[in-house]
């Protein structure tokens, strides 16, 4: 499919308008879109637009786990209030919507590995760096103790990954 | 400090010095950061949002360049005060709705500002006359790293700081430049510069950042990408970018000296003259005016009126100063008087 606009390029970017109750379906190319969004962005504001990119993140062949249901366990928001409005409801969002946040905020940002700063008291945490083969694996086990709900395991998990982390770093 | 006692104070980023403070009126670095274990404002309950506020308020006062700062309690201020702390560039529009244990926090030098429970818990802002992000990011890494060892900050190794917004995660920085462009304007090369920054991911904003428009060939512009590149990274990208608009409006100014020095001396004093006879005149034309003034200050056109007079008149003209000046509520009709009658005492005085 090429792009509405140009007609040149691939449509990538799929956007639905309402204007005056008249839905019209827009299929763009990157650029476009980036021009389009740029006009968008004064009409609705930001959170319509990324409530929009949440939208995409969607993996369409993937019908066994509807992410509009997952839950935060801290604050309660759902990701589908997250789509809605536009904004996380806590810190731990991040942690129960990972899957679908990571690619999120590499569309946004073209990556979603930290490389600044850290706050001195900073919260060891459940995934520090790809590179970290062993860490890599504890981690992943860790992510399906939680989903299992085992919060023990985790825990033993969380302490063991903390203790190599910290070896790492002062390695 | 008083919220009067700001009206007849220039905030330190406003004296119209540091580096290339022809073309750069002022640099500002923000952070956003959030409390580990309590919902984003938007969120979170009453209860919470004090809880937050008030740790954030013990935390600030143990912090050496924070603890004589005056804390504004939002709720505590009528409307014309919260839209001057808004003119002076020391919280956001959106910082003036739904007011309830909202709180800024500006020291004397009006350099600092931090925003309590606006989009995030802290909206931590720096500014700098000139163009300065480095020592604006190392005076504001100094705070950030004082706050950190008090509060416990929402961070995650691979995403960063956490914020409400996605699009604010990672390093939580902007770095922002608010520049005069008056030559790139007029010469018809704007548009193309304004496409340039777009496509290497970089905003182009307002005066009053988030949400305006950019008036009288001001423009400030930041960096949209906040994770994946370290602060200093982002602010070296910033800096290169400003550099190469900088030499573009140099290269333009140059270019309308040599080609139509008349018609360029022409307009900047009509403007002053304007300005200066004026009976009546609005925001929007005050500050497309003062644009041409303070160009023909930085040409040595206008010799008799500072920078810092410019700088100063483009912020006590606003529709929230007049009315603290004057201490009373005005009509739109009735600031357009005052404002011109406030133009020439401070132009009139400078030029005699």
């Amino acid at each position: 499919m090429l792009c509405d606009i140009c007609g040149k390029n691939p449509a990538t970017v799929h956007l639905t308008e309402i204007i005056d109750e008249q839905m019209n379906e827009l299929h763009l190319c990157e650029d476009c879109a980036r021009h389009k969004s740029a006009a968008m962005e004064q009409q609705f504001g930001l959170s319509d637009l990324l409530a929009g990119m949440a939208d995409f993140e969607k993996p369409s062949s993937d019908k066994e786990e509807e992410p509009v249901t997952i839950k935060c366990p801290a604050c309660g928001l759902t990701y589908a209030d997250f789509k809605k409005i536009g904004r996380l409801g806590c810190g731990e969002c991040f942690n129960a919507f990972r899957k679908y946040l990571a690619p999120l905020l590499k569309r946004i940002h073209g990556s979603n590995q930290h490389v600044g700063k850290n706050p001195a008291k900073a919260k060891i945490t459940l995934k520090p760096n790809k590179k970290k083969s062993g860490l890599q694996e504890l981690k992943d086990q860790l992510q399906k103790a939680i989903q299992q709900e085992a919060f023990e395991e985790a825990a033993r998990l969380r302490d063991q990954i903390k203790k190599m982390s910290s070896q790492q770093d002062s390695a | 400090m008083q919220i009067n006692d700001l009206i007849n104070h220039t905030s330190e980023w406003l004296k119209g010095t540091g580096p290339n403070s022809d073309i750069v009126i002022s640099s500002r670095i923000r952070l956003a950061r959030n409390l580990n274990k309590f919902p984003f404002p938007h969120w979170a309950s009453k209860a919470q949002l004090n809880e937050v506020l008030e740790k954030t308020r013990q935390a600030m006062g143990k912090v050496d360049v924070l603890s004589k700062a005056t804390l504004f309690i939002l709720a505590d201020l009528d409307s014309i005060d919260k839209q001057f702390l808004v003119e002076r560039h020391l919280m956001s529009i959106e910082h003036t709705q739904k007011t309830e244990q909202k709180a800024v926090l500006v020291n004397d030098e009006e350099n600092i500002a931090v925003m309590i429970n606006e989009e995030d818990h802290l909206r931590i802002q720096l500014m700098q006359s000139g163009f300065n992000l480095f020592e604006a990011w190392e005076i504001i890494n100094g705070i950030d790293d004082a706050l950190a060892k008090l509060l416990d900050y929402a961070y995650l190794d691979d995403f960063g700081y956490l914020t409400a917004c996605p699009t604010n995660t990672g390093t939580g920085m902007r770095g922002s430049v608010m520049l005069h462009l008056p030559a790139l304007v007029m010469s018809r090369q704007i548009e193309r510069v304004l496409a340039a920054i777009a496509k290497l991911s970089f905003t182009t904003r307002g005066l009053y950042g988030e949400g305006t428009q950019a008036s009288g060939n001001f423009f400030q512009i930041s960096n949209q990408v906040s994770l994946g590149h370290s602060e200093t990274e982002i602010i070296e990208n910033i800096n290169g970018l400003i550099r190469q608009i900088i030499e573009q409006e140099t290269q333009a100014r140059e270019i309308m000296l040599t080609k139509s020095k008349e018609i360029l001396e022409d307009r900047i004093n009509r403007s002053l003259g304007i300005l200066k006879s004026a009976r009546i005149i609005t925001s929007q034309e005050t500050i497309e005016l003062l644009s041409m003034v303070r160009l023909g200050s930085d040409l040595g056109m206008i010799k008799d009126i500072d920078r810092r007079t410019i700088n100063e008149l483009f912020i006590i003209t606003q529709p929230a100063h007049l009315q603290k000046l004057e201490n009373v509520k005005l009509s739109s009709d009735q600031r357009d008087l005052k404002r011109a009658e406030l133009i020439r005492k401070k132009l009139n005085l400078m030029g005699a």
